[in-house]
């Protein structure tokens, strides 16, 4: 059946080249229901990135080997992970963004490429390397947000340009690293840049021509935040006029930060999609008093309007940089004892949340490491978080160094997607563990320039010397199932599958399997160069394929790769800490698995 | 030349060090930092700030580079004062088929301009081995430094 499927499927694209329809959900929704097929960078709409394929399974992983590899000829941090549709492989490149449509009949011959051309200052606005988290595909085309912001249609079959649109200014400092998320006939786009003063937004643009349906800011009036104040709830009460800028002095919400860079998800029963918003500018609270709101905030909007139905502010007035972008993973699962439509998201602030998506209910907050002391818990009330003074970084004001603050502005996790697997009911989180001394200091703004305005140390949580866990998670108790050390943080996006076994990479370069049920590790083998990328997997002509993008970078390759501080006072850290360096250097490459005929 | 001005503020703060201290080494062009009993002068240490603001998210922490940006830790040895403005204030670019690098012009940034000779004597002491990794223990920040900042912020 999924043979015959795959073979009529250039049929169906050509099919659907037809106008506009406003049914890209309904065909992506269909060729997921193919696990053959990886379709979008998140594996499907509910972020789970679980697949159905079981050839490979906790028995036969370790026999598994390389089949082929490609090399994308870039040397920066390679985030997110390819495409496979039918008997094409879609990968991408960090900066200058190259696209490959690669022949999985013909060895990952290259069908087309598409290089943009794009101006290298867009380079030194990329806060933490210039990297991109995928392409999405819908109705015949390839969508690539490229670093300066310009949104591309590509047909998938030639990668010849459809239409173009221009998202943000990088001149402004705004940039773009995130996957596209196609629903209905919309691409929706969010935006980088909170390291560099801009006020983040989501972007719905047409599929079928590129014109800009709607936008949506993180802050500003509500006719910039599509917030009703009456309609729009925070844990179920109206969020009253104007509250994109109503905890804001001033007019600092214009450079307010709340960008848009990471995961987005979409449930078609409730039609709302689900994203987070990043950390509020500048890093020195001082500089703008108040919650900052709606930096740091899971938001559900209607893809059709835009209008948010509800939002949670995770981490009001952030003292430490725990952007909420984080991928929201939307799971139908008993709750304290009541089955419930789940959203569960593992904040870069260590907390992991479990809310009702429909409603914006708040029904677990717990620590996902058990090192995490900037907040005791959070309030479940109020959803706020009860700081800790000797951890506020605004308590202790301007030019004061707070010490031992855990997590780092890493977070227990950043974007590094979790997975979830319906057979365990677990969910399978890549975390860092490191913690940080933060210094705030007044900063000037200046477009398109650094508006940061604090120094940080980084070093390994007290009590050890590794820098990573890999955990799997029960989010309706709260608890952590297992937990494996890993020598550096986990920076590559994890994958469940119906063999029950689990796929993650290391920064070292590593691709590990492990036991979903155990955590015991299976299999393991060094791919050129650290993970930061996402693992898939997909079947071929009745094989089933695991592949993954090395390349190390990415903030974790800004910051690891130098090694960390070797002597933190007080702290008890490690002195004889190895740089990643020793282990792995930059280069692109895809690297493909399957077991031996 | 703002960064001038504040060299021979330097320059005078160093000088009162070395009454006091009677013989600490005076802060110069080729010498822009003191480091005493690993204590270094306010300037030296808001250049670490700065730089770890500004600059580490390509250069690395402590001038160690990254995968992004050379290492400013072995640059810095021979590069001269007007040359490191000129990078700083005009940027550069090296850009080819695998590696792409630039360096952005920091002209108008005045989170890098009002500290420029700060981190330029960080990095001084960074490349001459004079200064560790991490986080300096400093002096007091002197009255003329707050004023300069004011100043120079407003």
């Amino acid at each position: 059946m999924r043979a015959l499927f795959r073979n009529l499927f250039p049929v169906a694209a050509a099919a659907l080249l037809l106008p506009a329809s406003a049914s890209a959900n309904k065909e992506l929704l269909s060729l997921r229901e193919d696990p053959a097929n990886w379709i979008m960078p998140t594996g499907d709409y509910a972020n789970t990135r679980f697949s159905k394929l079981d050839q490979i399974n906790r028995d036969n992983v370790g026999d598994l080997q390389v089949s082929w590899t490609f090399s994308t000829g870039v040397l920066r941090g390679h985030e997110g992970g390819p495409l496979v549709m039918g008997d094409t492989m879609y990968i991408h490149g960090p900066f200058p963004n190259p696209v490959f449509a690669l022949d999985l009949n013909d060895n990952g011959r290259v069908i087309w490429k598409y290089e943009p051309k794009q101006d290298p200052d867009t380079i030194p606005v990329m806060c933490c390397d210039t990297v991109n988290r995928g392409v999405a595909y819908a109705e015949g085309k390839i969508i690539l947000h490229q670093a300066d912001t310009t949104v591309v249609a590509l047909d998938a079959k030639t990668g010849k340009v459809l239409w173009k649109a221009v998202n943000g200014d990088p001149k402004k400092g705004e940039t773009g690293t995130s996957a596209p998320m196609i629903v209905k006939d919309k691409v929706f786009i969010g935006i980088s840049g909170g390291e560099f003063g801009v006020r983040g937004s989501m972007t719905a643009y047409d599929l079928n021509t590129g014109d800009l349906v709607w936008r949506a800011y993180s802050m500003g009036p509500d006719s910039d935040t599509l917030m009703d104040p009456e309609k729009t709830t925070h844990l179920g009460e109206p969020v009253g006029k104007d509250s994109g800028t109503a905890t804001w002095e001033g007019d600092q919400w214009k450079i307010g930060g709340g960008t848009t860079w990471g995961w987005y998800a979409y449930d078609p029963d409730l039609n709302l999609i689900y994203y987070g918003t990043g950390n509020p500018s500048t890093w020195n609270p001082s500089q703008r008093p108040g919650d900052n709101a709606w930096s740091m905030t899971i938001f559900a909007r209607d893809p059709d309007t835009g209008m948010a139905k509800w939002v949670y502010q995770m981490t009001p007035h952030d003292e430490w940089d725990y952007d909420g972008v984080n991928e929201m993973m939307l799971v139908d699962m008993e709750v304290k004892g009541q089955t419930r439509k789940a959203l569960v998201h593992f904040d870069r602030n260590g907390f992991a949340y479990t809310m009702d998506r429909e409603t914006g209910e708040l029904l677990v907050a717990e620590k996902y490491d058990p090192v995490v002391n900037w907040a005791t818990h959070v309030d479940m009330e109020t959803g706020r978080p009860q700081v800790v003074a000797k951890y506020s970084t605004a308590q202790g004001g301007e030019d004061v160094n707070t010490t031992g603050i855990c997590p780092a502005a890493l977070g227990t996790k950043d974007q590094q997607p979790a997975a979830y697997s319906p057979r365990t009911g677990l969910f399978y989180v890549p975390t860092n563990h490191v913690c940080m001394d933060y210094e705030p200091f007044r900063v000037s703004y200046t477009a398109g320039q650094p508006y940061v305005g604090a120094t940080l140390s980084m070093y390994p949580a007290p009590g050890g010397t590794h820098l990573g866990n890999f955990i799997a998670w029960n989010a309706d108790k709260g608890e952590i199932v297992w937990s494996n050390e890993e020598p550096f943080s986990v920076w590559s996006g994890a994958l469940a599958t119906a063999g029950d076994v689990v796929f993650y990479g290391t920064l070292e370069g590593f691709l590990k399997a492990i036991d979903a049920k155990t955590g015991e590790e299976l299999f393991k083998f060094k791919t050129p160069s650290g993970i930061i990328g996402n693992v898939n997997t997909y079947e071929h002509n009745g094989k089933q394929y695991v592949a993954v993008l090395s390349g190390v970078g990415g903030w974790a390759g800004i910051g690891l790769a130098a090694g960390l501080t070797e002597d933190t006072a007080g702290l008890g850290a490690v002195g004889a800490y190895k740089a990643l360096s020793n282990y792995t250097q930059l280069g692109g490459v895809l690297t493909v698995f399957s077991l031996p005929d | 030349m703002t960064g001038r001005r504040r060299g021979a503020i330097l320059l005078l703060a160093a000088a009162a060090v070395a009454v006091c201290s009677g013989g600490a080494a005076a802060a110069d062009d080729e010498k822009p930092y003191v480091v005493e009993d690993g204590v270094v002068d306010w300037y030296t240490f808001s250049g670490f700030r700065r730089y770890h603001s500004e600059c580490h998210v390509c250069h690395g922490p402590d001038g160690l580079g990254s995968s992004f940006a050379p290492a400013l830790l072995d640059s810095m040895k021979t590069m001269s004062y007007d040359d490191y403005l000129d990078v700083v204030v005009n940027g550069r670019e090296k850009v080819g088929a695998a590696q792409q690098s630039k360096m952005p012009a920091f002209a108008d940034n005045l989170n890098v301009m009002c500290f420029v000779d700060d981190i330029f004597a960080y990095l001084k002491a960074r490349a001459d081995g004079a200064l560790g990794r991490g986080r300096p223990k400093k002096q007091a920040k002197p009255a003329e430094a707050k004023e300069r900042d004011n100043a120079c912020m407003s």
